[in-house]
């Protein structure tokens, strides 16, 4: 696959599709909380704040003109969850769709698993195109008939009918965590996936809903020991024993299961160390990382902190082999973005197929990609004012001090609102999926 | 949002830790920012046990009325001036009296995701296959 940047070989990235409302009144249920690509890359899945599910199907390439790749088309939405309260903890629990997974297709059904704060959903979704015909005891309405009144036999055939998708939810995993829940990750033995919350990982089995094992517990003793909290979790996607998590301090610990039933001894401590001196009160915070996931291949993982996206190697501990600044001229805001606490915000980060090229997103709407073998890096806007058809984006420049050029941006006119924290990349192609606030935008590289 | 960054003179303070080095050019910012969030924050930073991030984002979700927690609260306050809602309101219950305001609306009843809506017309012809003139 092709680099990041503009020029020469590198991919020219061009609008293809947007969903989604136009207006700019956000109803708080649109809001987009996760994008997901199947493992195919023919369905992509949102999830949302109202705890909805929508998900696109790629629609077949026309091969003669293959002037472009085939269009995201709705396939199927559902309620995934709906708004609870805990009554013994006056706790309102959210619906809102955290994560979302998707497993190997095994057979003509597809697989996902949806999670809200406290519970995962396995959802299946399947396709009915033929319809039974001709029953005895029924009307084609319906309506039973009188026994009675049959005087003949007929054997029902099935009839092609107009495609109907279907989701249904076969399993509820439920009551297992205290905290709220913000990974999901599914094992390469596609029988178990761990569910992370703040202090807790469990290990479940997607046969079995009513037990699962705890394999991480960092709850001190005492609450006010507490120090940091599990940000996010991944299994490796080859070793169905090893998984990492994140935490707010800006560590990854790497865990085997197979040196114990419980993994709060980690085997590996991914940190990178910090010079005292250089220390702040926002050192702790924008070290927080909001997202780690590992290559395609195993070898690396990268995590997404405030500032920065790193890429380190499994094979070493004591820092990362690559660091990609994704908003560096945000380091002289950090007063302002903790008053309105932009700071906290929890952007994802994401590997294309060959894992040359990684993707994160920033504010004003922009995301940007960094080319790991070029080492040039590319800003990107996701805007219905670019939505000319296979026409290229442009690429943005923000302006950090000094006179501003034509075309930049200023910091200051940065909008914070319009942040991208959720960003997907095909497993196979050059299409991306971009979520803005309330939009799903997808661009696609330019074929010819 | 927009905010003016004003010529922030306490960059000059910094004097002792100024060296021409790239790495400290990239820190004398953030300590600038940390100052200025000191100037307008005095109490920062200064609670005891456990840091007040964390404790709030293990405690997000509403807390409702306790009828126990705010007689007990009133009858604490009777000298003292009433707490204003602050940062802080979703920490302790007890101490943060309640009013029908703070409570958050209903939510709106469910609807299909406007995802799953027409797409905005501009982009239907973005991939059915238009001669590219060049």
């Amino acid at each position: 696959m092709a680099g990041a940047g503009g020029g020469g070989n590198d991919i020219q990235w061009c609008f293809s599709q947007v969903k989604g409302a136009v207006d700019d009144d956000v109803a708080e249920a649109d809001i987009i909380s996760t994008v997901e690509f199947n493992h195919s890359g023919e369905l992509l899945a949102t999830g949302d704040k109202g705890g909805r599910v929508v998900i696109f199907q790629q629609e077949q390439e026309n091969k003669i003109q293959s002037l472009s790749r085939g269009e995201y088309n709705v396939y199927s939405t559902f309620q995934s969850h709906e708004p609870e309260f805990d009554y013994l903890k006056s706790l309102e629990i959210e619906e809102k769709i955290n994560k979302i997974r998707w497993l190997p297709q095994k057979n003509a059904a597809q697989f996902l698993l949806s999670t809200n704060d406290k519970t995962i959903k396995l959802w299946k979704i399947s396709e009915r195109d033929k319809r039974p015909e001709g029953y005895n005891l029924k009307e084609e309405d319906g309506r039973y008939r009188d026994p009675s009144t049959v005087t003949t036999l007929r054997v029902p055939v099935f009839r092609p009918m107009d495609l109907m998708v279907e989701a249904s939810p076969r399993r509820i995993f439920a009551n297992a965590h205290t905290y709220h829940i913000n990974s999901i990750s599914i094992n390469s033995d596609y029988e178990t996936y761990l569910s992370a919350d703040d202090l807790r990982i469990n290990l479940w089995h997607l046969e079995i809903t009513d037990r699962s094992f705890n394999i991480v517990d960092i709850k001190p003793a005492n609450m006010e020991e507490l120090t940091e909290v599990i940000t996010a979790a991944e299994f490796h996607p080859n070793s169905c024993n090893t998984f990492v998590y994140s935490s707010s301090k800006g560590t990854i610990r790497l865990c085997d299961m197979r040196a114990s039933a419980l993994c709060d001894r980690h085997s590996k401590l991914f940190e990178e160390p910090e010079d005292p001196s250089n220390r702040s009160f926002f050192s702790e915070i924008i070290s927080s990382i909001s997202d780690v996931k590992f290559s395609h291949s195993g070898r690396y993982m990268m995590t997404r902190d405030y500032l920065s996206v790193k890429i380190w190697d499994l094979n070493m501990e004591n820092r990362p082999v690559e660091t990609y600044q994704v908003h560096e001229y945000l380091r002289s805001k950090l007063c302002s973005l903790y008053e309105n606490d932009c700071i906290f915000d929890k952007f994802e980060c994401c590997w294309n197929g060959s894992d040359s090229v990684v993707m994160t997103g920033s504010y004003n709407n922009f995301f940007r990609m960094f080319d790991r073998n070029t080492k040039r890096d590319i800003t990107l806007e996701a805007s219905r004012e670019n939505n000319k058809p296979r026409t290229v984006l442009k690429p943005r420049k923000v302006c950090a001090s000094g006179k501003r050029k034509k075309d930049e941006i200023s910091v200051d006119s940065l909008d914070f609102n319009k942040k991208i924290l959720h960003t997907a990349w095909h497993p196979k192609e050059n299409i991306i999926a971009v979520a803005t606030t309330n939009n799903l935008y997808i661009f696609q590289d330019k074929v010819n | 949002m927009s905010e003016k960054l004003s010529a922030d003179s306490r960059c000059e303070q910094t004097g002792d830790e100024k060296q021409d080095t790239q790495e400290k050019e990239a820190v004398v910012p953030e300590r600038a920012e940390e100052a200025k969030l000191k100037a307008k924050y005095p109490n920062l930073g200064q609670k005891p046990g456990g840091s007040d991030f964390l404790m709030k984002r293990l405690q997000k979700g509403q807390k409702y009325f306790d009828s126990g927690d705010y007689n007990m609260a009133k009858a604490k306050m009777k000298n003292k001036q009433l707490p204003t809602t602050g940062p802080d309101n979703n920490l302790v219950t007890g101490d943060h009296i309640p009013t029908p305001q703070d409570l958050p609306p209903r939510k709106s009843s469910l609807v299909t995701s406007k995802l799953a809506g027409p797409e905005n017309h501009d982009s239907v012809n973005a991939a059915c296959g238009m001669q590219d003139h060049n």
